[in-house]
């Protein structure tokens, strides 16, 4: 038996080491679910990733002398626990850059580590850019040196969306609905607060939370928020909760626009179909489908013919690429991980591609300022619709350097 | 009270549903002894083959494939894997069952995708049935209700009426007469397995259009199935009846009303926390029902068991 | 779940734990300290403690199902618990510690016996399918819970701290993965020497009497609700140092600590081991643990695989891996291990190929059905690359999956005559 268990780890060391390829490559490694429930998310993250990086910065001759991106994949299976072990693989293979998004409670989990695993070993640090994961107390309680966050928080999101709320009269009654955990209740405080401060008089007629992942059938809280008279409904769901209350919401009646965070792609956009036109809006940063950019729509286009069921849904994804390409270079290093966040901190970008708006990586959080839409649910032609559905998401209302002036209350300890 | 109306309605609909499941979960259990863990990954099997079929023909051959594929799957399961797992006992049947989960919702990621498929009602039957104060009631549930209630009464009526339901039931209580009178036991174990199977696959079939079609709508509602057939009693065809129907109420208005138990703790006595947010008692005073909906079943059957092991209708205990 | 008791590697075959049976301990402890000088990278060492965690766990978990015949579709509920209370204690002790870090796991282990005496005095009254059944009840409410007390289970992001912040143990403050490592391995042996031990007094000895037959057990004075209860408790008790580990090891425990994900895992590692043999845990926690991280690095469809092999040792080796194992041990102890050496050879061209193929032809549907449109080139084994979207790689698969299915069932019968052979008694003269 002993003999056994060195026979398997023999066979783990080499397992492990097959993927480590010595190169020159600034390799990155994608942190994200590739198999589970979650997977379909995390696959077309990691396709975005490794496109942005063959087109926008290998193409172009890569970083410093010749240095190209290589994304490396690891599947944490939306786990916490499996992400803290992919990570030390990562910091194995001499990995210096971690990219991850979906779930805040595995960000949560990375930063920790990261900051932890940088304190006690101050000879092989890595940078942790976070492009999905919008929890604000990332970029406020617990922010860290090493954790940069290229997507709007939740606050701020929510800052644009009551902006919204607000500008249109009709609406006097909002339903929050969302899921029973972190993110569903910073939604919903955020907004009641946010209403309160711009609309005194609108009523908020319902505010509950529903376990997450858990609902089967969601007439009964379609019920509800028909019966409560509300002119709009707010909700952080993902995924088929999602789709879930939006569908049930609509199919029982529901007329007034549905505000929601993750309303498009990964098949919800082709689930809603015809159903969502009219009602179902979304908050995000990024592009409009089609982008106005001629470079953007190349870039869609070349993307499509790449992974042709893929979406491009998180425009992030190129400014996490062309940031951190541009901090190495202006560092002068891809391996003192510390000149590069240097490099970052306060960093103002102007992207090529879905913005006309410089974005700006402000120093004192880690938090990229940028410019953040409301988006409808329309019919789009291809190749610039969702989900290949015939539908995608087009600007209703935007907002410039979105959250700037939000409170933040990150203390942040420098090396 | 028109709401009251809609949800009654509307958790008359789930428990159907879970009824589809737990009746032919149930009948398995009481011939074979053993719990189909994978009885819910049938469900999902029917939405998917069902899915799959509409893409060519329309949703009303699926409707009667699929199930029937399903039934066959099952039939062989049952033949060439639990009939070899259940010599070494009941525990080992119990995981064989649990393995075969795992197993069909990785193939089912393997062919389909981890995204949800756009699997949807019949352009004929999508339209408002009827509706109560500003509440539309749709055809489609309609239709699963009419559905539900003929599985049932079909059911009844072989297991009570025919000579084959005799024999299934007489199986059910002393298989080595059954056999020795001439009777295919072995063969009624398959028929029974694959029939429960198939009930399953058509419960996923008409539900795949309102719940969703996605990988995780097996895990979702299986467990759920095992708490319907435990509470109704394992074995009790009514019990499962009552239980599915109880659970589905249950379910119903413990989302559709926001019980708080703020007020219950005021009325008890206590007083609120000035700065609720840094008091410990924090989740309790914000809790409502619709948070704890989805756990009061397995509450419900925790109590069950402890007070009573045979479960509400059961006869004997397992 | 027995096992005949000729086996030398059952537990509970001889009274008395003779010099031969400590030898096993020592290679053991040899082992685990040689180990990280071998395998010295990070990566290793998080695998490792990962397996020793698991093993732990799954040998407390086999307290139930293995020794006390009680399957459990909730056992990660003590494992969890014991893990945050340990996290607690740790956040606790972080302003003023009195205390070193090797400790933590007794309070994991303490918290741990606490709910499984609370839980399992209304779970323990029956065995068989309503505890099965109540064990899912229960581990359902808990996980439930984890995300309902946000002030105790941290909500989403679960509930972080900093092991280095206790007392320096001999110098040690815990930053270094190697350290951790050696604290883990410590435990691991602490553990499955206390859980071999328990097995070989009276109470363990009860266990398989009450899952053998519970009337008969009852009959002689014993109560079966009794003696399953202290098992329960005793392996909550293990499950609960487990935790701790785990805290010690992640610095977090989130909600999917408790969940019936976790759960069912640890059933299936335990039976994929073998559930009626000590070491089968062991063994099950150990190809688990390889499984999920190092074949999830190189396959997108790693849990496909797991499932099938899953499914597979239910309906052939009932007995799990160390079963198969098991069957050695006469042939070896009749001294004619050797006449299977021949046939099993003949045995295993086709067999790698079989498995090979059969995995290339999954992988290439995979990736034919869900790569993208210009990605029609995939690797597969380190250096075949090829067009998975030619039907040339399926059809080479496939017909070389069939060929060696066909060579295996013509090999078969000779390896039967080979094992009857080896397994016939007298000749030898022993």
């Amino acid at each position: 038996m002993k003999s056994l268990k060195k026979f398997a780890l023999g066979m783990a060391v080499a397992g492990l080491s097959a993927t480590a390829v010595a190169a020159e490559n600034v390799k990155i490694a994608f942190i994200d679910p590739l198999s589970g429930a979650f997977a379909a998310t995390g696959t077309n993250g990691l396709h975005q990733f490794r496109f942005a990086a063959d087109e926008l910065v290998n193409e172009n001759g890569g970083v410093l002398d010749g240095q190209m991106f290589e994304m490396v994949a690891f599947d944490n299976k939306t786990s916490p626990k499996e992400s803290l072990t992919q990570l030390q693989v990562a910091i194995d293979q001499g990995i210096r850059y971690v990219v991850q998004g979906n779930g805040s409670g595995v960000a949560h989990a990375l930063t920790d580590a990261i900051n932890k695993h940088n304190r006690r070993n101050p000879d092989d640090q890595l940078l942790f850019l976070n492009y999905s994961a919008v929890d604000p107390a990332l970029t406020n309680e617990e922010c860290n040196f090493w954790h940069f966050r290229f997507d709007a928080h939740a606050d701020i999101k929510m800052d644009v969306l009551t902006d919204t709320i607000a500008e249109n009269e009709d609406i006097e009654k909002v339903y929050i609905i969302g899921q029973d955990y972190s993110f569903g209740k910073a939604v919903a405080s955020a907004a009641v607060r946010m209403l309160a401060e711009k609309r005194p008089d609108i009523e908020i007629v319902g505010n509950e939370l529903h376990p997450i992942g858990s609902v089967q059938d969601f007439t009964p809280y379609a019920r509800k928020i028909v019966s409560s008279g509300a002119d709009a409904m707010i909700t952080g769901n993902w995924g088929s909760d999602m789709l879930g209350i939006g569908k049930a919401a609509i199919e029982n009646g529901f007329s007034g626009p549905v505000y929601t965070y993750y309303g498009a792609a990964d098949g919800i956009t082709a689930a809603f179909g015809e159903t969502g036109v009219g009602s179902l809006k979304l908050v995000a940063e990024g592009g409009n489908n089609p982008p106005s950019k001629p470079e953007a729509q190349e870039y869609i286009r070349a993307f499509k013919d790449k992974y042709p069921d893929g979406n491009i849904s998180q425009a992030r994804i190129t400014n996490v690429i062309q940031m951190l390409a541009m901090a190495i270079d202006e560092a002068g290093t891809a391996t003192d991980v510390v000149k590069v966040a240097e490099a970052l901190e306060g960093m103002e970008f102007t992207d090529s591609l879905w913005s006309d708006n410089p974005l700006v990586m402000r120093a004192d959080d880690h938090q990229l300022i940028q410019e953040v839409h409301i988006l409808g649910h329309v019919p789009v032609e291809a190749p610039f619709d969702f989900d290949n559905s015939g539908y995608g998401m087009q600007y209703e209302n935007s907002v410039v350097a979105a959250g700037e002036d939000l409170p933040m209350s990150c203390e942040m300890d420098r090396p | 009270m028109s709401l009251f109306i809609v949800n009654i309605l509307d958790g008359f609909v789930t428990g159907l549903l879970l009824f589809m499941l737990c009746s032919g979960l149930t009948l398995i259990f009481s011939m074979m002894g053993v719990l189909n863990f994978a009885h819910a990954s049938f469900y999902m099997l029917g939405a998917y083959f069902a899915y799959q079929i509409s893409m060519f023909t329309g949703f009303w051959v699926g409707l009667i494939v699929a199930p029937i594929i399903v039934g066959v799957m099952g039939a062989l399961i049952e033949r060439y894997g639990l009939r070899r797992v259940h010599q070494y006992g009941h525990v080992p049947e119990l995981i064989f069952t649990f393995g075969l989960a795992l197993l069909i919702e990785e193939f089912v990621q393997f062919f389909w995708g981890r995204q949800q498929v756009p699997y949807n009602p019949p352009a004929a039957l999508d339209f408002t049935a009827f509706a109560i104060a500003g509440n539309t009631f749709p055809a489609y549930k309609v239709f699963m209700i009419f559905m539900a209630i003929g599985l049932f009464l079909v059911l009844l009526y072989i297991l009570t009426k025919t000579r084959i339901g005799m024999t299934i039931q007489a199986a059910l209580s002393y298989p080595e007469t059954v056999q020795n009178l001439g009777h295919n036991v072995p063969m009624v174990f398959m028929g029974v397995f694959g029939v429960g199977t198939a009930m399953a696959g058509l419960a996923g079939v008409i539900a795949g259009p309102v719940m969703g079609t996605f990988p995780g709508m097996a895990f979702t509602l299986g467990a759920i199935v095992f708490v319907c057939i435990v509470v109704g009693g394992l074995g009790s065809l009514w019990g499962a009846l009552v239980a599915s129907l109880l659970i589905g109420w249950i379910q119903t208005f413990a989302a559709s009303y926001n019980l708080r138990m703020e007020d219950l703790l005021i009325w008890l006595g206590f007083e609120k926390p000035m700065l609720i947010w840094e008091s410990p008692w924090q989740d309790l005073w914000t809790l409502t029902l619709p948070q704890v909906g989805p756990i009061l079943p397995y509450l419900l059957m925790v109590i069950v068991l402890v007070l009573r092991p045979q479960g509400l209708f059961g006869k004997r205990e397992t | 779940m027995s096992t005949p008791s000729t086996n030398p590697l059952t537990a509970g075959t001889s009274r008395l734990i003779p010099l031969n049976h400590a030898l096993p301990w020592i290679i053991a402890a040899v082992v685990l300290l040689l180990l990280p000088v071998i395998f010295e990278s990070r990566g290793a060492l998080t695998i490792m403690n990962q397996m020793a965690i698991t093993i732990v766990f799954a040998l407390a978990y086999n307290m139930l199902l293995g020794q006390g015949g009680m399957l459990s579709f909730g056992h990660a509920v003590y494992m969890g618990l014991g893990g945050f209370f340990s996290m607690h204690v740790l956040n606790w002790m972080s302003d003023d510690p009195w205390l070193p870090l090797p400790v933590l796991p007794i309070f994991g282990g303490f918290f741990g016996l606490l709910f499984a005496f609370l839980i399992g005095w209304f779970s323990t009254r029956r065995a068989g399918t309503t505890f099965a059944m109540i064990s899912l009840g229960v581990g359902q409410l808990v996980a439930s819970m984890s995300i309902i007390i946000v002030t105790f289970f941290g909500g989403e992001e679960g509930i972080s701290g900093d092991r280095t912040e206790m007392l320096p143990f001999f110098g040690w403050d815990f930053g270094q993965q190697q350290e951790v490592y050696y604290l883990t391995s410590v435990w691991l042996l602490i553990a499955a020497l206390g859980m071999y031990l328990y097995s070989r007094t009276p109470m363990g000895r009860l266990a398989n009497a009450v899952r053998d037959n519970e009337e008969r057990a009852e009959f002689l004075g014993y109560s079966q609700r009794n003696v399953r209860w202290i098992s329960f408790c005793a392996s909550g008790f293990f499950a609960g140092i487990a935790g701790a580990l785990f805290a010690i090891n992640f610095e977090i425990l989130t909600g999917e600590n408790l969940n019936l994900a976790t759960s069912g895992q640890i059933l299936l590692v335990t039976f994929l081991g073998g559930v009626g043999f000590f070491i089968g845990p062991i063994i099950g926690a150990i190809v688990f643990t390889l499984l999920q991280t190092v074949l999830s690095l190189h396959s997108e469809i790693w849990a496909l695989y797991v499932g099938i092999l899953f499914v597979a040792t239910v309906m052939f080796f009932p007995f799990g891996l160390t079963g198969l194992l098991a069957l050695h041990v006469l042939p070896w102890k009749l001294g004619k291990i050797g006449y299977l050496v021949k046939p099993y050879a003949k045995m295993a061209i086709p067999g790698l190929v079989f498995v090979l193929s059969s995995a290339a032809v999954l992988e290439i549907l995979f990736h034919a059905r869900h790569a993208g449109r210009g990605d029609n080139e995939m690797t597969i084994y380190w250096w075949l690359t090829f067009d998975s979207h030619s039907p040339l790689p399926m059809i080479i698969g496939l017909v070389l999956a069939g060929v060696s299915a066909y060579a295996l069932v013509k090999l078969v019968p000779g390896l039967k005559a080979a094992w009857d052979e080896a397994t016939k008694m007298g000749e030898a003269g022993k």
